[in-house]
């Protein structure tokens, strides 16, 4: 048995200790693994929005040619983890968007690592966190390019909007590269709600409530833009968005 | 239609308007000019609602209802359209999806029906083509990658779409080109030139009444409407310049 995680583990830094310490240590080790064969697509989307602090950890495996996507919305009401791990063989894709949403105190994170010691691999992870109360977002995104992982291209972004004063959003990108011929590209950014767009639907008579709903879709749409299921994307949307009504004015 | 008497308005505690009065009667064109920093730009958005812009004094009444008591979007719904002199991007939201939220959040408030999708692209699609803007452009996100005339030609659209009973327009000529100023010029004309419907043009130059005929003209100088007349104001100020007139 391991022992439960510590703000000394880096991948944990930012975690709520007080829910992780209501975790079972087997919740801790357990992993989900999955295996994407060569050529094969993978995808997964997930909606996390329960009252119970939440873990759930994958790891995945992605053959040669191989295409893993995850599409997520964190809108727990208690702390809520996805711990990814991917590995990719030569010429796979990792797709990963991520929304996390919500108020009151609690956090709400992605934790993924990418293994591209294969070369020729792509991955691409889109977050965005809408947050207000005192709630926080977090994405940690490391990436590991091994001395194989010639012409790996990996890019991550993160997007924070916080929607008052005490909420926050934590970004963490994480890079080990020892080959020479590698792109990663990563950029982070925090703000509020553009007060002066809110103004702009306002005078053309949309009423306050739609116009925050309208120009939070616009800022979720990035981390679903690559997810092609208009169904599953709407579903997505939906659980996030829904999340906003509950906060009121 | 709108009455604005003795008002006072600042921003961050600095008075801007100063005691302004002015009447605006349905199928009246009236224009506004004036010097920079006279509070021109002041007065659109005192008039629109703007959070920042906070009113000290006096009153204003538009279709008999008290307007300082609405809320931005309560005014458009009430029939008041604000053009801006600097029309805001908005990156994700589509003017199909900005302006059907927008006509249909307005008929909400109104207590109508909601127009369908199909109804209301018919609609865009009349409007579009009534600016010459190509409806590829209103598929595209709010103002994003609009040039300056484009983005006026837009809130044209918006306004022939939203229909409003008061049209103010805040600079509507800047940035526009002899050819945009014409069709912008002829937009304003045919959507708002009836007998039930004003406009307050609010411009420093003379050369967007060449298209719009006004029947009023006024100088807004240092926070106060100080000197009205009819068209011929407006060449006056032209040749004379505004402080030789206002004086």
């Amino acid at each position: 048995m391991t022992a439960l995680p510590t703000i000394r583990d880096e991948e944990w830094r930012y975690a709520d200790f007080d829910a992780v310490g209501r975790f079972a240590p087997e919740a801790i080790d357990s992993w989900r693994e999955i295996e994407v064969a060569a050529g094969e697509t993978f995808r997964e989307c997930v909606v996390i929005d329960g009252s119970d602090p939440f873990l759930s950890r994958i790891r995945i495996t992605v053959g040669k040619g191989g295409r893993a996507e995850l599409f997520a919305v964190n809108a727990c009401a208690d702390y809520a983890r996805l711990d990814v791990q991917v590995s990719l063989a030569e010429g796979a894709h990792f797709e990963f968007g991520g929304v996390t949403i919500g108020g009151g105190d609690a956090t709400r994170e992605f934790v993924t690592r990418t293994d591209h010691s294969a070369p020729d691999a792509t991955s691409n992870q889109v977050v965005r966190s809408v947050h207000w109360g005192q709630a926080t977002g977090n994405f940690l995104g490391r990436i590991d390019v091994g001395r194989e992982g010639q012409r790996t291209d990996a890019a991550q972004d993160f997007k924070g909007l916080l929607l008052e004063k005490g909420a926050s959003a934590n970004a963490k990108p994480e890079l080990e590269i020892f080959a020479d011929d590698v792109k990663c590209a990563h950029g982070a950014a925090i703000g509020q709600m553009d007060e002066m767009a809110s103004y702009y639907m306002a005078s053309r008579g949309i009423a306050p409530d739609v116009a925050r709903r309208l120009l939070i879709r616009a800022f979720i749409a990035d981390a679903l833009a690559a997810l092609d299921d208009e169904d599953e994307a709407e579903r997505l949307f939906e659980a996030a968005l829904q999340v906003l009504e509950r906060k009121g004015a | 239609m709108l009455k604005i008497e003795n008002l006072h308005a600042e921003i961050d505690g600095k008075e801007i308007l100063k005691g302004l009065n002015l009447e605006v009667g349905a199928g009246e064109v009236h224009a506004i000019m004036g010097p920079n920093g006279a509070g021109k730009s002041t007065l659109a958005y005192v008039l629109g609602g703007r959070p920042g812009y906070e009113v000290t004094q006096g009153s204003v009444t538009f279709m008999g209802e008290d307007l300082l008591d609405m809320d931005p979007h309560e005014r458009a719904a009430a029939g008041m359209f604000l053009g801006f002199q600097y029309p805001v991007e908005i990156p994700g939201v589509s003017n199909v999806q900005f302006l059907r939220e927008a006509l249909n959040s307005q008929r909400r408030t109104r207590g109508e029906e909601p127009l369908s999708g199909g109804d209301f692209l018919k609609l865009a699609k009349d409007k579009a083509g009534l600016l010459k803007l190509d409806m590829e452009m209103l598929k595209r996100f709010v103002n994003v990658g609009f040039s300056g005339g484009e983005k006026k030609r837009a809130e044209m659209v918006h306004m022939g779409i939203l229909d409003p009973k008061l049209a103010v327009l805040d600079e509507t000529d800047s940035g526009l080109d002899i050819d945009a100023l014409k069709t912008v010029g002829e937009g304003i004309n045919t959507i708002m030139r009836s007998a039930d419907k004003g406009v307050l043009l609010i411009t420093h130059y003379q050369r967007l009444l060449d298209y719009v005929k006004p029947d009023h003209v006024h100088v807004l100088a240092d926070g106060r409407i100080v000197k009205s007349g009819g068209p011929e104001l407006a060449h006056q100020l032209e040749s004379e310049g505004y402080e030789a007139v206002a004086a």
